[in-house]
């Protein structure tokens, strides 16, 4: 069996169980993998980029809010259907990242780092600044009708458990195996040829700027479809959610789950939301102990974990 | 000459703030030919090969490649056009195994755009490259991480990524630097081999591999050409050996 092929079949297989989840959890749990699995999806955009590519970006909030803000904002004000709205978050997300993409790249590194953080910042503050139509901190909150939608004759609650589960996890199942497919065969190789050593693969006749836009638009669309389906499914968007604490988010989610691999992002996720929500009952100064945990990562396993094990033991984890 | 001019260079030069590492050099290079660049070190050999190759901008000049003037066009594009560049220090995707490291050459061959029509499968890349590793004696160490090998066989390689670009010129840049006698041996017919299909630009210390491989040698001192001929014409060339051997030339 091919390595791909195994990898292919651990998807599946945590799919499979994925889906089986909601007839076992509470419904309390089930709303917790609700919120996992879209931030999953940040965290697997986000992965391509810094995981596959080897671009540190600290402004991916700017695409969550893009996608949150294009289709939320149609929603609340010209009522646009949610499926379309949907598409719109989605657009939306891939015309900003292509915009900051075209600028960011000409810098490399710490400048680049730096300048994913500024523009992400004048995003933040922008929707801030526009609050009359943002609502600012305050946020949106949709209206009722807006929460349910019709697709094909079948009505989809926004407001049920279940129907919000499912939605969560088809576009979760969706993006894993888009993932699967771009970080495999030609685009997957370019990826990983411009992380492990940029000036050879130009030398090897590559155009390592258009790769790295791919590679950049891919990703943030990818967080803005995480934002758009956040912001529907939850009927909220407010400016907290471009705030630099969600840029932070998904790097922390990669880190500890294993950049660079395919299931990484899941398993960082959803343990470092179940860590916070459990240490928030504890402590209020749960943050603390989020810090002490990094730290731990970077000194022993900054492979992350499903990293370390694949350096390890599995190569084809990747 | 009779032969094909596949490269010619006029006027380049390259500049590092009042350093003239490459000073008004006209090259002309025909194709199928070995030929060797030699010259003592600080003779801006390096700098003279990455400028054909466009890793560093002229200051000056044009550089022609097959009757097209390159001179503006960035590196990726030079490669795609047939000019290969394997660097001086090893430079791999050392996190990656040897079928990998080559693997990326044959797509850039075989697949440069990867939303181009021509239909590429994996097993054909990575047949291709298998075939390249093997050609450098790196056939059964495909499975093998790169930063794991011996530094000869990373030499090897750098050498095989080269070489699967299948290049009309492939520029070779100090390739024995650091392999064995035995290592040397092989590399010769290597090079004899890919010069089958391609010209070989070679810039070489080793003077043994110069004289026994290069039809014509190219002398850089200073930046500018010192004396060009067969090997025979270049060890009797007193300007070289005052150049190299540092007594005042008469």
């Amino acid at each position: 069996m091919t390595n791909d092929r195994k990898l292919l079949l651990l998807c599946l297989g945590v799919l499979a169980i994925l889906f089986a989840l909601q007839f076992v959890l509470s419904s309390y749990l089930v709303l917790a993998l609700t919120r996992i699995l879209i931030l999953s999806v940040f965290a697997m955009g986000y992965n391509i980029l810094m995981g596959y590519t080897g671009l540190l970006s600290l402004g991916h909030a700017m695409f969550f809010a893009a996608g949150l803000y294009a289709s939320g904002l149609a929603s609340y004000y010209w009522g646009v259907p949610l499926g379309w709205a949907f598409l719109i978050g989605i657009a939306g997300s891939a015309v900003v990242s292509v915009i900051i993409g075209l600028l960011a790249l000409r810098t490399e590194a710490v400048a680049f780092m730096i300048v994913t953080l500024m523009f992400s910042q004048a995003a933040f503050l922008a929707t801030l600044h526009f609050s009359k139509i943002t609502g600012g901190d305050q946020g949106l909150t949709l209206p009722t009708e807006a929460r349910s939608f019709d697709l094909f004759g079948l009505v989809l609650d926004m407001t049920h458990d279940g129907t919000r589960f499912n939605i969560a996890f088809t576009v979760f199942a969706v993006v894993l195996l888009l993932t699967y497919v771009a970080t495999r065969g030609p685009f997957g190789r370019q990826l990983v040829a411009v992380r492990g050593n940029p000036g050879r693969t130009e030398m090897l006749g590559f155009n390592i700027y258009i790769v790295k836009l791919m590679a950049f638009t891919l990703s943030g669309t990818i967080a803005g479809t995480a934002g758009a389906l956040y912001g529907l499914m939850f009927g909220y968007i407010g400016s907290s959610f471009a705030d630099f604490q969600n840029s932070i988010q998904p790097l922390l989610f990669t880190l500890v789950g294993g950049p660079g691999t395919l299931l990484g992002p899941l398993l960082g996720t959803a343990l470092m939301t179940m860590l916070i929500d459990r240490l928030s009952g504890l402590t209020t100064a749960y943050l603390i102990v989020v810090g002490v945990l990094l730290i731990v990562m970077t000194l022993w396993a900054p492979k992350g974990i499903l990293g370390t094990i694949r350096d390890k033991w599995a190569r084809w984890l990747n | 000459m009779a032969e094909l001019s596949l490269l010619k260079t006029r006027g380049l030069s390259r500049h590092f703030g009042g350093l003239k590492a490459v000073d008004d050099v006209d090259f002309d290079l025909g194709q199928g030919e070995i030929r060797a660049i030699i010259g003592p070190n600080g003779a801006g050999k390096s700098t003279f090969v990455s400028l054909l190759s466009g890793r560093y901008k002229a200051s000056a000049g044009t550089v022609e490649f097959l009757g097209q003037d390159v001179s503006s066009l960035p590196a990726f594009r030079r490669v795609r056009l047939g000019i290969a560049y394997t660097f001086q220090i090893t430079n791999i995707y050392t996190a990656m195994t040897v079928l990998e490291n080559v693997s990326v050459a044959a797509q850039s061959r075989l697949k440069p755009n990867i939303f181009g029509h021509r239909h590429v499968t994996e097993a054909t890349i990575e047949e291709e490259a298998a075939k390249a590793a093997a050609t450098l004696g790196l056939g059964d160490m495909l499975d093998v991480v790169a930063g794991t090998l011996a530094y000869g066989h990373q030499r090897l390689l750098e050498v095989a990524m080269g070489l699967a670009l299948e290049p009309k010129l492939l520029i070779l840049d100090e390739p024995t630097q650091g392999l064995s006698d035995s290592e040397i041996e092989n590399f010769k017919d290597v090079v004899r081999k890919i010069n089958e299909t391609a010209t070989v630009l070679l810039i070489e210390h080793n003077m043994d591999v110069v004289m026994s491989l290069a039809e014509r040698i190219t002398v850089l001192d200073r930046g500018q050409i010192l004396a060009e001929g067969t090997p025979a014409e270049i060890s009797d060339n007193r300007a070289v050996q005052a150049a190299y051997l540092g007594e005042a030339a008469e």
